[in-house]
């Protein structure tokens, strides 16, 4: 029994040492300045404002593709089919699509757009292939959240002789908002931290703040990555620990509204 | 446009977004292959898995040491992850007060938020060292050579599946039924016993699954992997120094991708070693489905 409580504080104890050992390496340079202002000597100086946008930018492309055809997918998962071979075929994909490791995504990505459609290294590029990558996530939580609509709600509006696509949208996805967008608040989160599939699309160096979503780019993850790998000396280190508290705190922040929000969808429920 | 017509229009794009997800999976596993196509039909496959030698220079491509890399940094990872997830699930379901579940649910999200990269930066500075020095000096009297290696990767891959393991085992638990605890506690057996004999058995399949999906999450991990196992083309024959480096398939792909030239047989075989880790973790994935699902028939939860 004292090995069960210890396997659980054990598992704070790594979090809490990761967590404040990462943000006590970064907290020299960390201000205002480093959030919002411009790079200088490949990012040893000055802030992170053109890799924050790039990410961010990216991110924002990844959503718009991945949340309509997710929340679309659902709906038609759970509304519009009994499961036969077909739903299984569309399950099989997303749960494949989910277990695909991030470099194979990346190596995708580099191929599809810049080998096959002769796109450059851009926004769009890389806000795609994290698209790609977030959309089983968006699926999956979309799917549990429209299941949790009570059938009372959706039978009351077939009562009022509401037709399926006004149920749809005056019903079922108003209740079940908060639980999507807990979903596409974990697949942003994961989009925004990730690397490997945007090693190859984003640029280290000159800093660039991209206007349209066909303008090359810099990432944090990807930064952070060059930081570690290359690093010369201590400087490094210490910008590189300093960018990693910006994502982390990126997580945290996320992580609190995703919780927040889930916690009010289950009082929906219980009301 | 006739009233039906607006229906029939989003019924299809509902259909066509369903699909998408499939669609995606099909054209990734089209790429590769197509990329992969030049070395798949020149040489042959079974001296691509099991060869030792990786020397693209002289048009020698031996996958085995990745491969070998890849199993062995996971394996490591598991001894971690198993015992401290599975212990920390059991307790979450059947120990905790609610205070400690309230704390520890919400860190356990943490941790499988946080980037990759972050671990790997973590680990490169702190697990590195701590073995290099502290460590080295524990066991040999003298810090090591290097304190990369297997053991430094799968100190940090085990952590990074604990959230995945925790949380399919925990389902897992929760899903066995309450008549057969209250059974065992029927016969006079204590909340250990119970836990030991009828709540593990009984969760077994569901925890499988869990530690499947985690296999597969250490053999695709990249960020944390490329930094502290050190890249050399060899087999890791030592859990310490400079015999426990290695590479694995992901990050022997990270590395060479950004100097190989496109179209070259290099380049096809590292296609192929992505395809090699697509299906590696399309196996995975689909076994512990199939886990999931037959627990899912069993009981709900």
């Amino acid at each position: 029994m004292t090995l069960l409580w210890l396997s659980a504080g054990s598992i704070l104890l790594i979090l809490c040492s990761i967590v404040l050992y990462v943000v006590y390496r970064g907290s020299h340079d960390l201000g205002v300045e480093f959030v919002l202002g411009q790079p200088e000597n490949i990012w040893l100086a000055g802030g992170m404002l053109p890799a924050l946008i790039g990410t961010l930018y990216t991110v924002l492309i990844a959503l718009l593709f991945a949340t309509p055809l997710g929340i679309g997918a659902a709906v038609h998962l759970t509304q519009y089919t009994k499961e036969g071979r077909t739903t299984k075929l569309m399950r099989i994909g997303s749960d494949a699509l989910n277990a695909i490791p991030s470099i194979v995504f990346g190596l995708f990505g580099l191929t599809l757009f810049l080998y096959y459609l002769r796109m450059k290294p851009s926004v769009f590029a890389a806000g795609l292939t994290l698209g790609f990558m977030i959309l089983p996530t968006i699926i999956r939580t979309a799917e549990v959240a429209i299941k949790a609509v009570p059938w009372s709600e959706i039978e009351g509006s077939y009562a009022l002789g509401a037709t399926k696509l006004q149920t749809i949208t005056g019903v079922i996805l108003p209740t079940a908002l908060p639980g999507i967008i807990t979903g596409v608040i974990l697949g942003l989160g994961r989009a925004a931290g990730e690397t490997a599939p945007i090693i190859w699309l984003a640029s280290f160096w000159p800093p660039i703040t991209p206007l349209s979503p066909a303008d090359p780019f810099n990432s944090l993850t990807t930064t952070l990555y060059f930081l570690t790998s290359e690093a010369q000396n201590e400087q490094y280190i210490t910008r590189a620990f300093a960018v990693a508290s910006l994502l982390l705190f990126m997580v945290l922040v996320l992580n609190y509204v995703a919780r927040a929000l889930n916690n009010r969808l289950s009082a929906n429920i219980r009301r | 446009m006739k009233p039906g017509d607006k229906e029939k229009t989003v019924r299809a794009a509902l259909f066509l977004s369903a699909l998408s997800a499939a669609l995606i999976l099909l054209f990734i596993v089209f790429f590769l292959f197509k990329e992969a196509l030049p070395f798949l039909s020149h040489g042959d496959l079974v001296g691509f898995l099991t060869g030792t030698v990786w020397k693209p220079t002289a048009n020698v491509y031996g996958a085995g040491i990745f491969i070998a890399g890849s199993i062995l940094t996971t394996a490591g990872a598991l001894f971690i992850a198993v015992p401290l997830g599975v212990a920390c699930a059991v307790f979450l379901s059947e120990v905790a007060p609610k205070k400690a579940v309230n704390i520890l649910r919400p860190a356990i999200e943490l941790l499988a938020g946080i980037p990759s990269i972050v671990y790997g930066l973590f680990a490169l500075i702190v697990i590195v060292g701590l073995v290099q020095q502290d460590l080295g000096k524990l066991l040999t009297g003298d810090s090591l050579p290097t304190g990369k290696g297997i053991l430094a990767a799968a100190l940090i891959l085990g952590v990074m599946i604990l959230p995945i393991v925790i949380s399919i085992s925990q389902d897992a638990i929760c899903a066995v039924p309450r008549s057969f605890r209250e059974a065992s506690y029927a016969l006079g057996s204590t909340k250990w016993q119970t836990i030991q004999k009828v709540i593990l058995p009984g969760a077994m399949p569901g925890i499988a699954a869990g530690v499947i999906l985690g296999v597969g999450r250490a053999i695709g991990e990249t960020m944390a992997v490329v930094l502290v196992l050190g890249n050399v083309g060899m087999i890791p024959s030592n859990i310490l120094g400079i015999d426990s480096r290695g590479e694995t398939l992901t990050s022997a792909i990270m590395l060479d991708m950004s100097y190989v030239p496109v179209g070259s047989m290099h380049y096809a075989a590292l296609f192929t070693l992505g395809l090699t880790l697509f299906f590696m973790a399309f196996a995975l994935s689909m076994a512990s489905e199939y886990l999931l699902a037959k627990r899912r028939r069993q009981s709900k939860c």
